[in-house]
């Protein structure tokens, strides 16, 4: 803004304009520090994550820590290797991708290609209920009724399991995935899908060839996110997978994830400073770094293979 | 000619074939939440009484009820919203009114996609360190509501910047056509205009928060509490902490009593979304651009 006479301007008419000025920037300044707080949180969960595990490394080597395959941290003889917890989440991230991600991209397919605007309006708005349900009910669910559910299919099953979490876990990302996949498909103009009826295509062939291949990059980030979000998925895991940290590739064995091990830990009485609580952090850093380097290549996929319609 | 009207038929039969089967798959999602819901009735119905509202929480499960849970959410949520619709909806203006196109505004958006998929665990810790031993503020409504209101941010800001971006251009450039400031122009004009899906968004976002289990179990928020929160100062505890609590005993009694918890805690929710889906249809039936 130019410094120019203000009509008829008086000294007065000019002091309000400064005051009016400075009033201006000052709530400026105030909004900027709303929008920088959220780079503040990213800074302090990365200084308190290191802060903590630095002094952990000091007791522990990282390489016993990441490459040990005993993890028994809270009693004797104490063993650090973390792989046994990253093993769980795996087994629990495996099964809950096998139960979402056909099903969410079928759902997503069916949602934009074939349903008409009234099943539209009805089946979006109860995928958002179900995507609004806390996790600690799926938790719940996968308890009372998914465990005994497989106990009467396979009676060897414990009462514990990675396979109860991994599905009610893929029930609570499969609509993200849905409503992401809608997105992208949508995305599509409906151009290239006249194009391919002109040519003679059928609805499927029109789905699967003309308009999944166009949306492709949005579908695989939204499969990429659903992962992260199961890897940090807590209560679901915390209540019906067990917790005894442990090699294994049977999914109807109790196991621990990474992140029901912090609850493990937080709910016992643990004094600070202590290398039991340090663990937390430990376990808190590598999941933080697995879920942000989960988040990152979706932005990245998002970005690389994005095929521009104009 | 025969060939390719055989060939014809049977990719209309695979076309057909998976019609069935992408809604089939569809209603799987339908089906699963009505087989939850029935599922958390079921138990949970025989339990719902006025003494379950009113008794705090027990060893004997005739006489425990959430009392202290419920209250401790109520304050847990308003104290939340205090901290978090603020800051979320300045910072939306922020990055959507104001911020100029370049490194620092691409940082922060980048930031805030990757803080809405950070895990809810992660702010538990973040809260643990800083709020209740940092800051000192022990196992608080206090410490609970920073974090929640962390944890929600990133949602707010995102849902808050989607509705004052619909808000067209023409709106503002008449505004400043008129003389008004980049302040006037956002509190008198955009903001009111953007009001609407604003307030949707940040009832679901609420409503995310009161779900929260996770960054509670962190704090250490208790899970036996005998008495309700005079002030943001005093122990807590919450609906979906009750229900953790609960879910983990092996006796079926606590089920029936966490699954009528969980009636409480899904009536809640829902009313919240109901809201938020009524605000969105009314403010779209009066839009006058």
């Amino acid at each position: 803004m130019a410094t120019y006479a203000v009509p008829g301007g008086s000294a007065t008419r000019l002091t309000a304009k400064r005051k009016r000025r400075w009033r201006e920037q000052m709530i400026q300044a105030v909004l900027f520090l709303c929008a920088l707080l959220s780079v503040g949180t990213t800074l302090s969960i990365i200084w308190i994550l290191i802060r903590e595990v630095w002094a952990f490394f000091g007791e522990i080597s990282p390489l016993a820590f990441l490459l040990g395959t005993r993890w028994t941290p809270l009693v004797e003889p104490r063993s650090f290797g973390v792989l046994p917890l990253v093993c769980g989440t795996m087994l629990v991230v495996v099964g809950a991708a096998l139960v979402s991600i056909p099903l969410g991209l079928a759902s997503g397919i069916y949602l934009s290609e074939y349903a008409s605007n009234r099943v539209r309006g009805l089946l979006k708005p109860i995928l958002e209920i179900l995507a609004g349900v806390p996790t600690v009910v799926y938790g719940y669910f996968a308890l009372t009724f998914v465990t005994p559910l497989l106990v009467r299919i396979v009676p060897s099953t414990q009462v514990f399991n990675a396979a109860s979490a991994s599905i009610v876990v893929g029930i609570m990302v499969l609509p993200m995935i849905a409503s992401l996949c809608d997105d992208a498909l949508r995305a599509v103009p409906r151009s290239l899908r006249d194009a391919g009826y002109a040519l003679g295509a059928t609805d499927l062939e029109v789905a699967t060839e003309i308009v999944l291949p166009g949306a492709l990059s949005g579908v695989l980030a939204s499969f990429v996110l659903a992962i992260s979000r199961a890897i940090g998925e807590t209560m679901a895991v915390a209540l019906a997978a067990g917790a005894t940290p442990k090699l294994t590739l049977n999914p109807l064995e109790s196991i621990q994830t990474m992140t029901a091990y912090i609850v493990q830990v937080s709910l016992g009485d643990t004094p600070s400073g202590s290398l039991e609580y340090r663990t937390i952090f430990a376990v808190g850093l590598l999941l933080f770094v697995m879920t942000l380097s989960m988040n990152l290549l979706a932005n990245r996929i998002l970005r690389r293979f994005r095929e521009v319609y104009d | 000619m025969g060939i390719v009207s055989h060939n014809l038929v049977r990719r209309r039969q695979l076309g057909s074939l998976f019609r069935v089967l992408f809604l089939a798959a569809t209603l799987v999602g339908v089906v699963l939440l009505a087989l939850l819901l029935v599922e958390v009735l079921r138990h949970g119905l025989g339990w719902l009484n006025l003494q379950f509202l009113t008794s705090y929480p027990s060893r004997f499960p005739q006489q425990a009820g959430i009392k202290a849970a419920l209250w401790g959410t109520i304050w847990l949520i308003a104290l939340t919203a205090v901290f978090s619709i603020p800051i979320g909806i300045g910072a939306a203006i922020y990055l959507e009114e104001y911020a100029r196109r370049g490194w620092l505004s691409t940082v922060i958006e980048i930031n805030i996609s990757n803080l809405a998929g950070t895990p809810s665990i992660v702010y538990g810790i973040l809260g643990l360190a800083i709020f209740v031993r940092w800051l000192g503020l022990g196992r608080s409504l206090l410490a609970g509501a920073l974090t929640m209101s962390l944890l929600i941010l990133p949602v707010t800001i995102l849902a808050a910047r989607e509705a004052l971006r619909a808000v067209p251009a023409s709106i503002r450039l008449a505004s400043f056509a008129l003389g008004a400031t980049q302040w006037q122009t956002v509190r008198h004009h955009v903001l009111p205009a953007a009001l609407p899906g604003i307030l949707t968004g940040v009832i679901l976002s609420l409503s995310r928060a009161i779900g929260e289990t996770a960054p509670l179990v962190m704090l250490g928020a208790l899970m036996y509490v005998a008495f309700t929160p005079r002030g943001p100062m005093d122990p807590f505890s919450a609906l979906p902490l009750q229900i953790f609590n609960w879910s983990s005993r092996p006796q079926a009694e606590f089920f029936g009593l966490a699954a009528a918890a969980i009636i409480v805690l899904l009536a809640v929710l829902l009313t919240m979304n109901a809201a938020a889906i009524l605000i969105r249809y009314r403010s779209q039936k009066k839009l006058r651009w």
